[in-house]
């Protein structure tokens, strides 16, 4: 009797022990959700009806930092411009990556070395990007300027203007990211199988009939990922503006979140921050999911 | 062939060429001019007609820029080995154990993975303060040290194994942890490789989150250091020493890059095929 319950005690002993190894391995990640996701999403919604200056004790302030949201009108310029920048920078992305991922598709040779240069400004820190395109892009010392003046053309202001500068940037942010997307077009070109083409061309397509028809469709979820991690890289932009211009002319390149970092680190608008921050966030995720949507809808 | 086959091609290759020349120039101008003395950064020119490694030495004596690099090796080594580590660990319970709540689990991850960064930014930093982790490496290490997409990427490759191997290992008497990482982990090179640069480029290029919580500049990252360099005003006179901390910011990455080339894009192609 008594041996028979020891063993009954050792059985769901190992047992538990089996049954609990799995919790044991997922416990670093679950701990980690609950300290940098869930608990900082409900302080976040915590501080935006609160004011705080992180060294001063909290005050409660009900609604004001959301009323304050809806009338300041530097974050509602922060947003125009972060979309504006978006407005270019992601056709620019698609058009260019689809066309160099396009044109190394045409069984050249030296792939690989295209492909490497292609995406060198890709793995590099954006902060070096900005610095040499802070060069390249000055008004009258920048390479650019003096490119144009040399064949008899007027400087531009591509950083000074502010009608012009946030498309400046959007240029630069494309020229750094396109080579990451060259690579994805150019694994989904290669999925197409050639005989749909020879097919077609049986048929007598013209190539531009082609590519929309064939081409298109096969590559559309290439084309639904390139849109979305360009929006949600846009919607990250900081570091370029950051250094480049910090937030100038005239607030026109001041980004949603550059904005966020002051109000937080410059003015220690915690709360204020915070509501930024979370409002910015359901901005994006409501952005995104749309695009989906729209997208889908269009396959 | 025909002529106009002939022509096409031309232009093709005359197409690839000039965007080469458009993504490689401004870096090999940038060098030049890193190497150019005061007069001569503004050229247009490939290379100065006086190098000089006079830019190098007055950024060194100005930020500790041999001690940033530091910094970024650690810091960048530290996480990638914390992730694979945890991405494997919690990869392999998803992938290969039975239990209550492993797809809720799952589904977590894919959630946070789709949660902007912008909402847990502030609420990030003041724990960092709470647990008296600004100015250290651990709020550079500890934040990034689990990373949902390593998650899945292990969860995949170990989906991809026989259940024998694993059946195998267990009579044998492995553990758990033996059997990941001695017997599993050869098996999956390409996805830790994967992994592992996508980990390592993402913790050194990482900027904004050294900014917050960084302010000793014997702790800082080297793209923080350099930011604050370019922007402080200290640079501001000497266009050629701000080339010049942006030049050995670049030269780790583009060195590895160069001999590591294949591993690399087909790393980052794979980002966006995880789905």
């Amino acid at each position: 009797m008594s041996t028979a319950l020891a063993m009954n005690k050792k059985k769901a002993g190992k047992l538990s022990k089996a049954k609990l190894l799995p919790y044991l391995m997922v416990s670093p990640y679950l701990l980690f959700v609950l300290v940098f996701v869930v608990f900082p999403v409900l302080f976040c919604l915590f501080l935006t009806f609160h004011k705080w200056n992180i060294i001063a004790p909290m005050q409660f302030a009900g609604m004001d930092n959301y009323s304050r949201l809806f009338q300041d009108r530097l974050f509602w310029k922060a947003i125009g411009n972060t979309l504006k920048f978006l407005l270019l920078h992601i056709p620019l992305q698609l058009i260019v990556s689809l066309l160099l991922a396009w044109l190394l598709n045409q069984k050249i040779r030296a792939v690989s070395f295209f492909r490497a240069s292609f995406f060198m400004p890709v793995i590099v820190s954006g902060v070096v990007v900005t610095i040499l395109w802070q060069q390249l892009l000055g008004y009258d010392t920048g390479l650019i300027n003096k490119l144009l003046m040399s064949i008899g053309l007027n400087k531009v202001g591509w950083l000074v203007d502010p009608d012009m500068a946030i498309y400046s940037i959007a240029v630069m942010a494309t020229w750094k990211n396109v080579g990451l997307y060259v690579i994805l077009f150019l694994v989904g070109l290669q999925t197409v199988p050639p005989q749909y083409y020879e097919a077609s061309e049986l048929d007598g397509a013209s190539r531009w009939q082609q590519f929309y028809h064939i081409t298109l469709p096969m590559i559309n979820p290439t084309i639904f990922m390139v849109v979305i991690l360009s929006t949600i890289g846009g919607f990250s932009l900081f570091i370029e503006p950051y250094i480049m211009t910090g937030g100038g002319p005239l607030n026109t390149t001041l980004s949603a979140v550059l904005y966020i970092y002051k109000q937080a680190f410059q003015y220690y608008n915690m709360g204020y921050s915070a509501t930024l921050g979370f409002f910015y966030a359901i901005m994006i995720m409501t952005v995104v999911v749309l695009q989906k949507k729209f997208i889908e809808k269009e396959v | 062939m025909n002529g106009s086959f002939n022509i096409k091609r031309i232009i093709t290759y005359a197409a690839l060429s000039l965007a080469a020349l458009t993504f490689i120039y401004p870096f090999i101008w940038m060098i030049g001019a890193s190497l150019a003395p005061l007069h001569e950064v503004g050229n247009m020119k490939f290379w100065p007609a006086h190098p000089t490694i006079n830019n190098f030495q007055l950024m060194i004596g100005k930020i500790p820029i041999g001690r940033s690099l530091f910094n970024s090796l650690l810091v960048a080594l530290l996480t990638t080995s914390l992730v694979l580590l945890t991405g494997s660990t919690v990869g392999y319970a998803l992938a290969k154990l039975q239990f209550r709540g492993r797809q809720l689990i799952f589904y977590i991850i894919v959630f946070t993975m789709s949660l902007p960064f912008q909402i847990t930014l502030i609420p990030n930093y003041i724990t960092m303060v709470n647990l008296r982790l600004v100015d250290t490496y651990m709020a550079l290490v500890v934040p990034f040290a689990v990373s949902a997409f390593a998650i899945l990427m292990f969860r995949q490759a170990f989906q991809g194994l026989p259940q024998a191997l694993i059946d195998a290992a267990r009579l044998d008497g492995c553990s758990e942890l033996g059997l990941i990482f001695r017997i599993l982990w050869p098996n999956i090179k390409p996805t830790i490789i994967t992994v592992a640069i996508l980990t390592f480029i993402g913790s050194w290029n990482e900027v904004l989150w050294p900014l917050i919580v960084i302010r000793n500049e014997q702790l800082m990252t080297m793209p923080q250091l350099v930011t604050l360099f370019a922007v402080g005003g200290r640079a501001d006179s000497q266009l050629g020493v701000k080339i010049a901390a942006a030049v050995l910011l670049a030269l780790p990455v583009m060195i590895a890059f160069l001999f590591f080339q294949k591993h690399f894009i087909q790393s980052m192609a794979s980002t966006g095929l995880k789905d």
